[in-house]
Formats: structure tokens, C-alpha cells, sequence
């Protein structure tokens, strides 16, 4: 394990590969055992057909998860994996890629085991900023429980746990993220798998936590919660795409500052193109993100998509490592001189 | 005028003080001059869980025992022979503890009517006669103080808080400690403020010269070196013994150790000490809870690291879904869990063995865990090595139960010769291990240990996926199939119970004794002074101690059922005698008290005794 390098982006300290990899090369020889038509298929696809690109050896990367139907996810990956226990995979994701830098770690959690009984592992995670890539599977249901409201299910939610509707207002993960201080932050959607993958290639590269939203449709328990943003009548309209230096719209939509210094969606046609706001990623304050994240409420009526915030902050594992090499400057422990420092006295 | 000197085999002194009057630290400065003088020795701090209690108050006292002498001693005393008492409180908190005849310091100052009322004190009781039955040394110790800094560019407040040196200058003189290294420590701890440290400096040497003026006092006391084993010694707590232990196991084993620990008394000094270490390639993670501390220290275990957590009971019940994913994906992993008095937050800063039904049985399913349980402070340094063997060689986390009274007493430890060690081999996977040359199987076992292979990321050829949930044995693959759980389930259970463990040892001098007295964990010190005084009076009684909880040495049963009489006492209601007598079906006698304390020596000699007599 090389520590002396730890100054480039995500992938700098991953042992490469020069050999051709396929898709192929990363699927394992579990059966997939998702429902049909189950949209983690797509995002499973889109993983195996995108990482051969990294050039990375396929034992150098891991695929840590928590519990539900996405966390299944590792199993069928032909990498390293861990499938863990429910709502914990940040936790464990982070022990791994703070002792070896040389990995390529991604965590697959749904929205339930990452901001249900993970949140605290999640937000700690971004705000430490450690080399992972955390990708949350958002149907805004729990599909392996059956089908109860999740912490991103709209309020009024009828599902078996509340008959009578949910009462509870959701996260909204991208603002939840840009607060805890993530460095890394962008949503995607399964159905999009070019866009899906672009999204994917930008975390990986990012040295330190990115955190990739992707809306997932479970069709069994919530089929068509982001059917919006697929119907080939609305999607255009709605979709409102983050792509740094380029102006923020739709196909009918753009977004603006307003005067209280907030942001807004107005008709396209009506602002010169002048007004419209130009994305930046890379902006160190995170307020723009933010005002960005709450566009889509109330629900859906444009939902930006894309990266909202991309900015270079050290991660946790490269500092933690610096203050080993620190501590080692002066040579490696010795053991013997441990057990007899302070006062010693000899007898005999 | 010159003054008496009388021989002593042994002294038992207590200081105590308001938490904010420095005790911990006069008494780890006295112990420190005394190992240094070469007397055997043993610690008791005892102190409130609050940081600052309020002033002058019961709740508020802090205090530290010594115990040392010319010879090896295995606890730190019952009663002191010698209390400093700073203030009434302390007075009042600790008189019920001494014997009729020993010496009280009292720092008569602090017995101001205020001071008095707070603890319920009508009058002084250094005006009555309620004190007739000690010898009370009434001392101004802090005006004497702030009289001895006069003319030190300070406040009189200031002044008045070397008080504590100023006690600790006069019992150096009182028992002819060596001084040179106190002063030492005082220059080097106010380095930075070298004003303080004169002064603190100052204090300690006039309390030392008081006592060579004073007429309070006529007499002063040598207690010889003891004859310990031929050596290099150094005085050590368990906690830093633990965090020792823990570094020579990643030393040892190769492996760089990784610690996800979130604070918590009395274990976080492993955290602080180990934080120390990185020069040893040690990481140290502070989590945001105790779930992600166990978490992150699979994680690390999962990619080839010594992994280790440390707690106390609270934390250990967070821990324990994470520690039966580790049971179950087989990693290594070693769970620390210094245990403290409970239910729930209990009585932090106070001792207790309660925690041993939970290391065996808290968690979901068949989980089995092995346990290895620490004697003595200095041995938790050989237990952590233990439990990283044991770990390692056997691909499963283990327990490792310590307590508060191990965690912060202290006692000499002969250093070990690093060479003497030993060396742990983690044996990673290198290589498919399946009959076609090709496949690799992470849950194919070594037929000896039937440790599975331990395969980690970045090793090419032996990429698989592990988890929680049920797992074929052999290839590993998710599983449902009911005979295959009910294998795994016995696989998993027979790895623990044929984990290699060292036969019970019995100490029985003259061989023919019928009344066994077993213990486990910190209850070490105070069994054997027991049984040593059972046996100056002629009683005789065999000793055992259990360092392996699970699997337990597999001569136990034979040993118990060799004895008429099992004598078992514990700080709890009776854990371990449970599972001996559901084992065993033997008819284990229980001790049991639960105050947060250790046994005391003459206690359990008595009940000892009374178990011979009943024969
Ligand atoms: C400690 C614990 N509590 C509860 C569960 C049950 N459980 C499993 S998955 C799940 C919710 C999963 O929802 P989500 O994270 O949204 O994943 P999805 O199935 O929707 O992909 C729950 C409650 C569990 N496995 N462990
Ligand atoms: S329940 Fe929903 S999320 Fe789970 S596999 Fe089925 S479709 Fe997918
Ligand atoms: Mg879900």
C-alpha cells in the first residue's frame, strides 16, 4: 500500500490495469434476483458497462452495502463486496477506505438504510469527506419490508404502515447533503443510463465523499413516483439540467435569481438569456446548491438533474495517512522503547 | 531534633480531596516515587463521575489508595492505615473506611463552619472528641502553602492550589520516598509556565521540611524495597497496559491496527493512548457512535487490518449487531469492552463484572464469541496479545473484558522481552483455493482451526462478496437451504468451542485442599490475598482463575468436580456461576456484591473461611 502520493483526484492512488475489460468482466455468477422490471436492473447495468472505463484492477474496487433490495447490489458485482447490516454501510465503507487508500470503495444503500437508520452514519461520512462514492437507490419506499413510506415518500403517503397517509415531511437527500457539508453532490435517474453513467465518472474521479442521488422505480410498492421525469410529453419540460458553465433550463423552463437573492423557475421564452443562471459546481459557498435542491418542491414540477456541487476539499483518509507519515518521519515505532519509556527501574 | 524511623512491611495511604483538588495526580505522583523506590505496589483511584462537583460536597470527593511494601502484594488494601483528608468532606466520606488507630492528616483549613455545614457537621469534629479513637495530625496544609509561595508573583488563590503538593512533600518525607523525579515531572508538566511550576515545586519541598520541623510528627517510616522477580520494571494502569497489548499485537501479527472507538468512561484513555501511537502506523477513527466505531473497524478488518473497538457496557450493547456480522462473515475483530457498573449509565467511574452474559449471549441467533478476560492491570497487556491470537488465527471477533477497577489501578510490571512475544501469522488467502485451481471459496475451513480464508481486496483472482445474510458453506454463496443453516450454525459454533486455550491452572500449596476458589477477571488480586490469608491461619483452599470465558479450558469441569466446595465471587449476581452450573451441574457457591468496588481481601478470606468451616 503506496502512502506517499495522496495528493490526486479519487482514483490517483488505485492500482490500473492496461488489460481490456468488459462489462462482462464484472458480472459475477449470482442470479440477479430483483423483480422484474425493477429499475436497480438498470442501475446495475449502467455500473457494470461504465466501470470497465476506470481502467482499475477489478480487485482493487469494493462494493460495500447496507440492507434492502439495493443493497443486494454487491452480490452481483464481480469485485470485492460486502453486503453489511442495515443502515451502516457508511460506517463500515469508511474503516475500509480510511486503512487503504488504494481502493476503489463505493457504498450502494436505498433511501430508507441511508436516511432512515443511517442518517447519522451518512451525514457524518460527507462532512469527513472520505474517498468513497456513496450511491443512494431513492425509490422513496422500503421495497424489502414491503412496501412502508420511507423518509423521502411524500406526505400523505398511503402505504400498509400508514393507512390513513404519512404524516411526516421527507428529506430532500441533495439539500441534506449540501448541509452536512458534502463536497460531491448530483442526483440521476435510472432510466437515463447515459446521464447516469456521466454522473458515475465524475464521482469516481472525486477525491473524497460524493454522494449520487438516483431515482430508482420499485414497481411492485411505488411504481411510477418519477414517471414525470420519463414521460417523453413532460420529461423535457421538467428536467431541468446541471452541467457546469452552462446555462440551467429546460426545454421550456429557466432558472433565475431572484431579487431577495433567492433562485426561481420562470418560463424560458419570457428572461433573456443573460438572466438565467449559469451553473457552477465548483463554487465554494454552498448556497446556490442548496437554493438549487429545493427547485423541485412542490413535487416535481422541475427537478434539476445532474451535479449540484462539486468542490476540492482534502478527504479524511488522505489527511489521516499525512498524519502517519508525519508520526513516522522519525522512523517506524519500535516496540521494545514503548513498553520501556517512562519511568522504568530494574531489578536484580 | 532528631527523629524516630520505624520499619514498616507495608502501608495502605488514601488521599482525599474535592475533585478539584488535584488527588489523582498527588497519588500518581507518590506511586510513581514509590515504584521508583522499588516497593511492590497497587492502586485504587476512585473519583465522581461529575468533572466538577460541586465544591466541598460528599458527592464531590475524590480519592486515590496506595498500597506498597516489601514484598509482592496483590491488592490495593482494605483500609488505609493513613488517610490525608483535604476538606470535612472527605473527612466524612472516607472515615467509615479506617481503622480504629491509623492516622488521619486532616488540612484544617478547609474546616470552616461553611465548609462543615455543606457535609452536616454541627461542630468541627477536630474540637470534639469524635475523632479520639485516630491519630489526627491537624495541619494548615493550605495556609502553610500560601505562606511558602510568599513573594511568588501569584494570587493567593493560585498559591493555595499547590496545596496538594505541599501533602504530597510532607508523605514523601513521613515514608523517605525519592524526590528527584517529582520535580522533574513538575518542570517538564509547566514547562510553559515556569512561575507554576516554581511554585508548585516550592510547595512540595516545604511540605517535606514541615515534616522534618513539625512536632505533629515523630516518627517517620521506611518501608524496604520489595524482592521482585530480577528485571526492568515500570509502573502501568490497565488501560495503557491494553493499548500496549494492542499495539504488540499489530506489531506481532503484522497487521496495521485500526481503531473505531467513541468515548466513553472508563475506556477512552485506550482511545487517547492508542491516538498517540501512529508512529506505529496505528489509525485511530473517533466515530460518531459506537456502531459506527465497530463498524468502520470491520471494515478495516474486512480489508486486511488488526480492526478493534473499545467500550464499555453501554456501547457494547450498540455494538452488537455489528460484532454478529462479524461472527458471521468470519473477520477478525477485537471488541474491548471495559466494564463499568450498570444498567444503563449506572455509575460510570465505578467497577463491575455484569457485563459477562452479555459478551456471551447479547446478540441475534447462534452467535458464539470467545472471551478473554484480563487479571490485572499489567496483564491486560498479555490478555490484548491473547485476544489478538486468538482473532487473527481463528477469523472472528473477540471479546476482551476489562473493568473500571483494571482500567485505572496500577501496579509494577516486569517489561517483557519483545522476542518473548508471540508471533501471530494472519495467513492471508493468496491463492484460489477450489479443487479446479481457478475458484476461491471464502468459506472453505482449514480442517485444524476451521478458520475460513481471509482474503482481502486488492489481491487478484479472489474477489468475492460476504454478508449477513446465510451463507452456503464452502463457496459462500446466499444460502436459505435449511440443512445447509443448521451446518453453518454448528461450523460456526465448533470454531469457537475447539478454539486452543491454555488448561485451568490450580494453586493448591499444599495439595490437598477441598474447597476451590475460582475467579474471573479484575476479582484476581483480592482472591489470592485471600487465600493467602486463609492459609497463614492454617486453612487450606485451592485457587483458579479463568482468563478464557469461551470457550472455557477444557479440563474445567474435571477441575470443579475434583473440589467438595466451589467458591465463586463476583461482581454481579452470578454470571459466570450460571453458566458453570448449566455446564457443569456443579453446585457452585456464589459471592456476589454489586457496590461498584473491589473485593476487599479480609472480606473474602472471611467467606473463604466460613465455606472450609462448613465442610
Ligand atoms: C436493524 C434492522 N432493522 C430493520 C430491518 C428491516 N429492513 C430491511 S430493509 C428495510 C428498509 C429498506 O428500505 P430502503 O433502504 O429504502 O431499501 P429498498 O429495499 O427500498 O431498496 C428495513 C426496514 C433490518 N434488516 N435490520
Ligand atoms: S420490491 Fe421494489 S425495489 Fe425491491 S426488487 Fe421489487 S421492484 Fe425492486
Ligand atoms: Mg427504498
Amino acid at each position: 500500500m503506496s502512502e506517499t502520493t495522496l495528493n490526486g483526484r479519487g482514483l490517483a492512488l488505485v492500482p490500473r490495469t492496461d488489460a481490456k475489460q468488459t462489462m462482462k468482466d464484472y458480472k459475477s455468477d449470482q442470479e440477479v434476483r430483483w423483480c422484474p422490471g425493477c429499475g436497480d436492473y438498470a442501475i446495475l447495468a449502467a455500473v457494470q458497462s461504465f466501470v470497465p472505463e476506470l481502467g482499475l484492477r477489478r480487485e482493487n474496487m469494493v462494493f460495500v452495502s447496507g440492507i434492502g433490495c439495493s443493497s443486494r447490489f454487491p452480490y452481483y458485482m464481480n469485485t470485492y463486496g460486502f453486503h453489511s447490516i442495515h443502515g451502516r454501510a457508511p460506517a463500515i465503507a469508511t474503516g475500509l477506505a480510511a486503512s487503504r487508500p488504494d481502493l476503489s470503495v463505493w457504498v450502494i444503500t436505498g433511501d430508507g438504510d441511508a436516511l432512515s437508520i443511517g442518517g447519522n452514519h451518512l451525514i457524518h461520512a460527507l462532512r469527513r469527506n472520505i474517498n468513497l462514492n456513496i450511491l443512494l437507490f431513492n425509490n422513496r419506499i422500503y421495497g424489502l419490508t414491503k412496501g412502508q413510506y420511507s423518509p423521502t415518500s411524500e406526505v400523505g403517503k398511503i402505504t400498509k404502515s400508514t393507512p390513513m397517509g404519512s404524516l411526516d415531511k421527507p428529506f430532500n437527500p441533495i439539500s441534506l447533503a449540501v448541509g452536512a457539508e458534502a463536497s460531491f453532490v448530483a442526483r440521476t435517474i435510472d432510466s437515463d443510463r447515459k446521464h447516469l453513467q456521466s454522473v458515475l465518472r465524475e464521482a469516481a474521479t472525486h477525491r473524497g465523499t460524493s454522494l449520487v442521488e438516483i431515482y430508482q422505480n420499485c414497481n411492485i410498492y411505488n411504481d411510477n413516483a418519477f414517471e414525470q421525469l420519463k414521460d417523453p410529453e413532460l420529461r423535457d419540460d421538467i428536467t431541468l439540467r446541471l452541467e457546469h458553465g452552462q446555462p440551467i433550463v429546460s426545454a421550456s423552463k429557466a432558472v433565475r435569481r431572484t431579487p431577495g437573492g433567492g433562485l426561481e423557475v420562470v418560463d424560458r421564452a419570457s428572461v433573456p438569456e443573460s438572466e438565467i443562471l449559469v451553473h457552477d459546481a465548483h463554487h465554494p459557498d454552498p448556497s446556490v446548491a442548496f437554493a438549487l435542491s429545493r427547485l423541485d418542491e412542490p413535487a416535481f414540477e422541475h427537478v434539476p438533474i445532474g451535479v449540484f456541487r462539486s468542490v476540492e476539499r482534502p478527504s479524511y483518509d488522505q489527511l489521516m495517512s499525512e498524519q502517519l507519515e508525519q508520526a513516522q518521519a522519525g522512523g517506524r515505532g519500535d516496540l521494545h522503547k514503548l513498553l520501556h519509556g517512562g519511568d522504568t527501574w530494574r531489578i536484580g | 531534633m532528631t527523629k524516630q524511623v520505624q520499619q514498616l512491611d507495608r502501608v495502605i495511604i488514601r488521599f482525599a480531596g474535592d475533585s478539584g483538588d488535584g488527588m489523582q495526580l498527588t497519588g500518581d505522583r507518590f506511586t510513581a516515587e514509590t515504584a521508583e523506590f522499588g516497593n511492590d505496589l497497587s492502586t485504587l483511584p476512585n473519583f465522581p463521575a461529575e468533572i466538577r462537583a460541586p465544591a466541598g460536597t460528599l458527592p464531590g470527593v475524590s480519592s486515590f489508595q496506595l498500597h506498597f511494601a516489601d514484598h509482592d502484594i496483590l491488592t490495593p488494601g482494605d483500609a488505609p492505615n493513613v488517610l490525608v483528608a483535604m476538606n470535612p468532606a472527605a473527612l466524612k466520606a472516607n472515615l467509615g473506611d479506617l481503622p480504629k488507630g491509623a492516622d488521619i492528616i486532616v488540612n484544617t483549613d478547609e474546616f470552616t463552619k461553611r465548609n462543615l455545614a455543606k457535609v452536616g457537621y454541627a461542630a468541627s469534629p477536630l474540637d470534639d472528641d469524635s475523632l479520639a479513637e485516630w491519630r489526627v495530625h491537624a495541619v494548615p496544609l493550605t495556609s502553610l502553602t500560601v505562606g511558602a509561595l510568599d513573594g511568588f508573583d501569584m494570587s493567593k488563590k493560585d498559591a493555595e492550589r499547590a496545596k496538594n503538593m505541599f501533602a504530597l512533600g510532607l508523605l514523601s518525607w513521613l515514608y523517605h520516598r525519592p524526590t528527584e523525579a517529582t520535580i522533574q515531572f513538575l518542570e517538564t508538566k509547566f514547562a510553559k509556565k515556569p512561575v507554576i511550576a516554581k511554585a508548585n515545586i516550592a510547595a512540595f519541598q516545604a511540605g517535606w521540611n514541615y515534616g522534618e520541623t513539625t512536632e505533629s510528627f515523630s516518627v517517620s517510616y521506611e518501608v524496604k524495597p520489595a524482592k521482585l522477580e530480577p528485571g526492568v520494571y515500570r509502573n502501568i494502569s490497565g488501560n495503557q497496559a491494553l493499548a500496549y497489548g494492542l499495539v504488540a499485537g499489530s506489531v506481532q501479527s503484522g497487521l496495521p491496527l485500526f481503531l473505531g472507538s467513541y468515548p466513553i468512561t472508563p475506556a477512552s484513555d485506550i482511545l487517547h493512548e492508542l491516538s498517540r501511537h501512529k508512529n506505529f502506523g496505528v489509525r485511530t477513527f473517533q466515530a460518531e457512535d459506537e456502531i459506527a466505531g465497530v463498524g468502520a473497524a470491520l471494515g478495516a478488518a474486512f480489508g486486511g487490518a488488526l480492526g478493534v473497538t473499545t467500550t464499555s457496557g453501554p456501547g457494547v450493547v450498540l455494538k452488537g449487531e455489528t460484532v454478529g456480522l462479524a461472527v458471521t462473515t468470519e473477520l477478525p475483530l477485537i471488541l474491548v469492552d471495559v466494564q463499568r457498573a450498570g444498567p444503563s449509565t449506572g455509575m460510570p467511574t465505578k467497577t463491575e463484572q455484569a457485563d459477562l452474559l452479555m459478551a456471551m449471549f447479547g446478540r441475534n441467533g447462534e452467535s458464539p464469541v470467545p472471551i478473554v478476560a484480563a487479571a490485572t492491570p499489567s496483564d491486560c497487556f498479555h490478555a490484548a496479545i491473547e485476544a489478538t491470537r486468538i482473532a487473527v488465527t481463528y477469523r472472528t471477533p473477540v471479546i476482551l473484558l476489562s473493568d473500571g477497577y483494571l482500567a485505572n489501578g496500577s501496579e509494577p510490571w516486569r517489561i517483557p522481552e519483545v522476542s518473548a512475544l508471540p508471533v501471530i501469522t494472519p495467513g492471508f488467502a493468496a491463492a484460489p483455493n477450489g479443487d479446479d485451481g481457478e475458484t476461491f471459496h471464502p468459506f472453505k475451513r482449514d480442517p485444524q482451526t476451521l478458520a475460513r480464508p481471509w482474503a482481502v481486496p486488492g489481491t487478484a483472482g479472489l474477489e468475492h462478496r460476504i454478508g449477513g445474510i446465510e451463507k452456503a458453506d464452502v463457496t459462500g454463496n446466499i444460502s436459505y437451504d435449511p440443512g445447509n443453516h443448521d451446518t453453518m450454525v454448528r461450523l460456526r459454533q465448533s470454531k469457537i468451542d475447539g478454539i486452543d486455550v491454555p488448561d485451568l491452572e490450580v494453586d493448591d500449596p499444599d495439595g490437598d485442599a477441598r474447597v476451590l476458589v475460582l475467579g474471573w477477571g479484575s476479582t484476581y488480586g483480592p482472591i489470592a490475598a485471600a487465600a493467602r490469608r486463609v492459609r497463614r491461619a492454617g486453612g487450606k483452599v485451592a485457587q483458579a482463575h479463568l482468563r478464557h470465558l469461551n470457550p472455557l479450558p477444557k479440563n474445567t469441569g474435571e477441575v470443579l468436580k475434583s473440589y467438595d466446595k466451589v467458591l465463586l465471587p463476583e461482581i454481579n449476581l452470578g454470571q459466570l456461576a450460571l453458566l458453570l452450573r448449566g455446564r457443569f451441574l456443579v453446585d457452585v457457591i456464589s459471592y456476589n456484591r454489586v457496590r461498584g468496588l473491589p473485593f476487599k481481601a479480609e472480606e473474602l478470606a472471611g467467606v473463604i473461611q466460613d465455606v472450609i468451616d462448613s465442610e
